[in-house]
């Protein structure tokens, strides 16, 4: 049945098509007349190069744990969720909406209403592109993809009329009450003394990230819905075959997976911004897909790959600080890896697979030749095993 | 093994140049793009005079976002470049929660006022500029209508919207003036195409004189002005080189300058709070060879008369920022 050995599913694949795109991408540098192993210098120094680039890099990956999350359940249901962006900045307004709702005393009361805030917007965002997909079949890439739109012009729309306080130029919120704000993993760890820079923004939603992470493992492989989904979404006629619901799997799907994208903005308008400005997602939701793609829609695939785009998005982030390589090239270079990881898998995938798929047809061709002797067969199973 | 001693190589490199930046200023341009021909590239003019002078070295980022505007601030804090310019009012949400971890880093923001002991805040009497080159865009019209395009809806575009209109009026209280904005968000300083529409909109309004304040979106209007064959205002930058003899003069915000000063001045420089206006000639209107062709010199004496009259404080032109309510026009 499998083509390949799982070690090459899990970390060959992504391995070439990483090096593939590293290598177009240093093609690039060379061409614009800069030095690609510096460059490449720059982006490890500032994303790995002190606590400060860690803290960074750690705060971009929870974004895309989040939306890689969100992306990935849907994936296991046959539901391609491209809405990660609009239904994060719905969650935004929810957590931004919770937040300044009340003064709130302390940070540990205002998170678990936050998280509701958040992921109650978030899902209610999907929840309408869940509905017409069960119900009158449209397809749910294309509704997604729309609400985004939809999503992000409300936002604006809220932001300047309403949000933002009086005589401010800015469009953004009020600042969030000093009850509603996270501790960092600086405050974090200074508990238990370790030393950890101030600046950068990763909270505690990294510690959230996580749980969701475990959660949903716990949802999709030890529960009955999770077994409900996943048979779901290998077969819809043996679903239903089976008992299964569309309506209830895909409503329900969408729902989580809203959720999860919608509690993103935890760590960005609470952790980060401590105010909902315009464009808090920052693509988080896009590169969500590519996260949820390379790390083959498991939680831990997604951990992996989500710290390897903190990686690349904090590294570009240095690239710009300090080189002269524009800014538009950096996205280029993000975007390649993001065409080979995630688009593009198939490309690598496909001769990886056709090597193993020779090299064990050889063996067993191998094997076919040598005479087999009696003592070379297994032993027999008997009932009682 | 070769592979290692580059990147060996590049390490120490990288070590030298992080201790080079030491102390060299910094500057943060906003959204809108640094050659917006416009307000980003009149403080980028400002910076490379400074490095020209002086033949120091600064470091400059152009932002891709608006959420990363406190990321930038902190890594070149962080790096320890000083002072750090900022040219925008939008960093006044990001200056005021890191200026406090960087005591010893001095700040400079343009267009917005942040109350903090290390940061200087540069504005713009950008209604008195705006009065002049509204007077003047009054003289010009013969169709007696004329037209204001802003970039983002925001207090501070009104503000010139406001000076603008209030001196159409004085100088022909008969006049009609349109004024559109580009949108609500930042996309607004750089979108020359819908300049580019609301100009043919004005015109199709009878407008024959517009006034752009829109940044990189202003280039949109010039071009379309120019092609039309009406006249257009310039701002922040002197504009009148973009279409010589289509442009009637520009409405000169001297970011430049500021930037020049913050940088001359460098870190630990006097901080607080930093009035630009017609007599210290922080705001002003261009004349030179571009223009002088379209410019009368009774034109001429009469806004220079006026500019006179408003140092004097004998005429006041309305501040729409500190009420938020225009005499002379309805938004």
């Amino acid at each position: 049945m499998d083509k390949m050995p799982a070690w090459a599913d899990v970390l060959l694949v992504p391995l070439v098509s990483l090096i593939l795109a590293a290598v177009l991408s240093a093609l690039v540098i060379l061409g614009i007349g800069e030095n690609p192993l510096e460059a490449l210098n720059y982006m490890i120094q500032g994303a790995l190069g002190s606590t400060y680039g860690w803290g960074y890099t750690l705060y971009y990956a929870t974004n895309f744990i989040f939306t890689g999350l969100a992306v990935a359940v849907a994936f296991h249901a046959s539901m391609f969720n491209i809405g990660g962006e609009g239904q994060a900045t719905l969650g935004g307004l929810g957590v931004a909406l919770v937040c300044l709702a009340l003064p709130w005393p302390h940070w540990t009361l205002a998170l678990p209403a936050a998280i509701i805030g958040g992921a109650l917007f978030g899902a209610a965002w999907a929840a309408i592109p869940a509905y017409l997909q069960a119900k009158r079949g449209s397809h749910i890439v294309i509704t997604t993809i729309m609400f985004n739109y939809i999503a992000f012009a409300l936002i604006i729309y809220l932001l300047n009329n309403g949000l933002k306080p009086v005589g401010q130029m800015e469009s953004s919120t009020a600042k969030f009450p000093e009850g509603a704000h996270l501790p960092t993993l600086h405050d974090m760890l200074a508990v238990i003394g370790i030393p950890f820079s101030k600046a950068p923004p990763v909270n505690i939603s990294l510690f959230l990230a996580l749980a969701a992470c475990y959660g949903v493992w716990l949802l999709l492989w030890r529960t009955p819905l999770g077994f409900e989904i996943r048979a779901f979404g290998k077969s819809e006629p043996a679903g239903k075959y089976a008992g299964i619901s569309p309506t209830k799997i895909i409503m329900i799907v969408m729902l989580i997976s809203g959720g999860l994208a919608g509690l993103m903005a935890i760590n960005t308008v609470m952790g980060e911004a401590e105010r909902l400005v315009n464009n808090s997602v920052q693509n988080a939701g896009f590169i969500g897909i590519a996260v949820a793609l390379m790390g083959r829609s498991h939680p831990l695939g997604i951990i992996l790959a989500g710290l390897l785009f903190g990686f690349l998005v904090q590294g570009g982030a240095e690239l710009a600080f300090w080189t002269s390589i524009p800014t538009e090239l950096i996205v280029v270079i993000q975007a390649l890896v993001i065409l080979f990881t995630g688009a593009l898998d198939n490309m690598v995938r496909m001769p990886i697979e056709a090597v193993f798929t020779r090299r064990r047809l050889a063996q067993a061709g191998r094997a076919e030749n040598t005479p087999r002797t009696p003592g070379n067969s297994p032993p027999p199973t008997t009932a009682a095993e | 093994m070769t592979f290692m001693t580059k990147l060996l190589g590049g390490a120490a490199a990288l070590a030298i140049s992080a201790s080079a930046v030491a102390a060299d200023p910094a500057i943060i341009f906003d959204l809108g793009g640094k050659f917006d021909k416009s307000f980003n590239e009149a403080a980028f003019n400002g910076a490379t005079r400074w490095a020209e002078e002086t033949g120091g070295e600064f470091r400059e980022v152009e932002l891709q976002n608006e959420a990363q505007r406190e990321q930038a601030l902190r890594r070149f804090a962080e790096a320890g470049s000083n002072p750090i310019v900022m040219a925008g009012f939008a960093f006044a949400g990001a200056l005021s929660e890191v200026a406090p971890d960087y005591p010893d880093t001095s700040f400079v923001i343009i267009d917005m006022v942040v109350d903090a002991p290390n940061v200087r805040s540069v504005v713009f009497n950008e209604h008195e500029g705006s009065f002049l080159v509204g007077m003047m865009a009054a003289e010009a019209s013969e169709s007696d209508t004329v037209g204001f395009i802003g970039g983002m809806d925001i207090p501070l575009i009104r503000r010139f919207a406001c000076g603008y209109a209030q001196g159409v009026k004085a100088a022909n209280p008969d006049a009609t003036v349109i004024a559109n904005m580009t949108g609500t968000t930042p996309a607004a300083w750089n979108d020359p195409v819908k300049g580019s529409e609301l100009t043919k909109a004005q015109i199709s309004q009878g407008a024959d004189v517009v006034y752009a304040a829109a940044g990189g979106t202003g280039v949109g209007v010039l071009q379309t002005a120019a092609d039309e064959g009406i006249l257009s205002i310039g701002v922040d930058s002197n504009q009148n080189y973009l279409h010589p003899g289509k442009v009637l003069t520009s409405m000169m915000k001297r970011v430049d300058n500021a930037v020049f000063t913050a940088f001359s001045d460098g870190p630990g420089l006097e901080t607080g709070f930093q009035v630009q206006g017609l007599a210290n000639e922080g705001v002003g209107y261009a004349m030179d060879d571009n223009n002088a062709p379209l410019v009368s010199e009774e034109m001429v004496a009469k806004v220079e008369a006026a500019k006179a009259s408003i140092i004097s404080g004998e005429l006041s032109v309305h501040d729409y920022m500190s009420d938020e309510t225009c005499p002379a026009l309805d938004f």
